[in-house]
């Protein structure tokens, strides 16, 4: 399987490690009032498509950068590959905000 | 104090040079070498005061730029790393921090790292075997992480001829063996 990483170029999957659903991008806020459901429903429940599925991938022996893969899990077909940082701050994640929040 | 002896990554106190066919592997141990990680939403401020501080223009994807004393390569997304002569240069990274001020991360990393550099005709025949990296298409100055033979490493192209591989210190001697192995199954 190549991954075709978006500064890098295509690359081989033995490159990379697996971490899983995308959605892991989106943990709950700790202080939040509903923290407890929030994360129970974060950590254990996921949709588990037979079809397009977005996921998280490392890219360990390359420049270390997480990206985040579509992916058809019955024909493995690849559409699209953004990196992880795009995507969590298009989600208004990773901007300085969160340690705001929390003071 | 006792007075210390500094050993190199293979262990030695001299560098090792291996001579196979045409191909020269050499122990590279005279480059101090620091990290620079951008802090968030300062990697433009980083490169400014790079170039403002030590004259080097930090490079982009995948490759590497040179300005004396200082070489520096592109690591990852807003994290290079730079290098200069140890003898001249030893706290490498205290002078870079200094120069750097708050907008970046500079770490230490001479300790850290083997690096041996390859020349030879062949250089291109003895990485096909090893690694990923499409050396043949990289130009020179071109700079990738992949692994070589599970070990992973910065491939660095110096020239049409010269290719340094940049490895953890630790994986040295395995390093060493595979590049020795790969050479000699092309002399």
């Amino acid at each position: 399987m190549i991954i075709n990483h978006p500064l890098l170029g295509p690359r081989d999957a033995q490159e990379f490690t697996y971490l899983g659903d995308a959605t892991l991008i989106n943990r709950p806020y700790w202080l939040s009032e509903n923290a407890l459901r929030d994360f129970h429903d974060y950590l254990h429940l996921r949709d588990n498509p037979a079809g397009e599925h977005r996921e998280l991938w490392f890219h360990e022996q390359g420049d270390r950068s997480w990206l985040v893969v579509t992916r058809n899990t019955v024909t493995h077909k690849i559409s699209s590959v953004e990196l992880a940082c795009d995507v969590a701050r298009a989600n208004g994640r990773s901007t300085g905000r969160e340690e705001a929040q929390v003071a | 104090m006792d007075k210390l002896t500094a050993l190199t990554p293979l262990g030695d106190v001299t560098a090792r040079v291996d001579t196979i066919g045409g191909l020269e592997i050499r122990e590279v141990v005279d480059q101090a070498m620091a990290s620079v990680a951008a802090r968030l939403g300062q990697a433009d401020l980083t490169k400014e005061t790079t170039a403002a501080k030590l004259g080097l223009v930090l490079p982009d994807v995948g490759l590497s730029s040179q300005a004396a004393p200082f070489t520096a390569f592109w690591m990852g997304p807003d994290q290079w790393m730079i290098s200069a002569e140890h003898d001249s240069h030893e706290l490498l990274a205290s002078e870079v921090k200094l120069a750097l001020g708050p907008c970046a991360s500079v770490v230490e990393q001479t300790d850290g790292w083997c690096r041996f550099d390859i020349t030879g005709v062949a250089v291109c025949d003895l990485f096909e075997r090893l690694c990923n990296a499409p050396l043949r298409q990289m130009a020179n100055g071109a700079v990738t992480r992949s692994s070589v033979e599970h070990v992973g490493a910065f491939v660095w192209r110096l020239t049409e001829e010269r290719v340094a591989v940049i490895a953890p210190r630790s994986s040295a001697n395995s390093l060493h063996h595979a590049l020795i192995a790969a050479a000699t199954s092309i002399a």
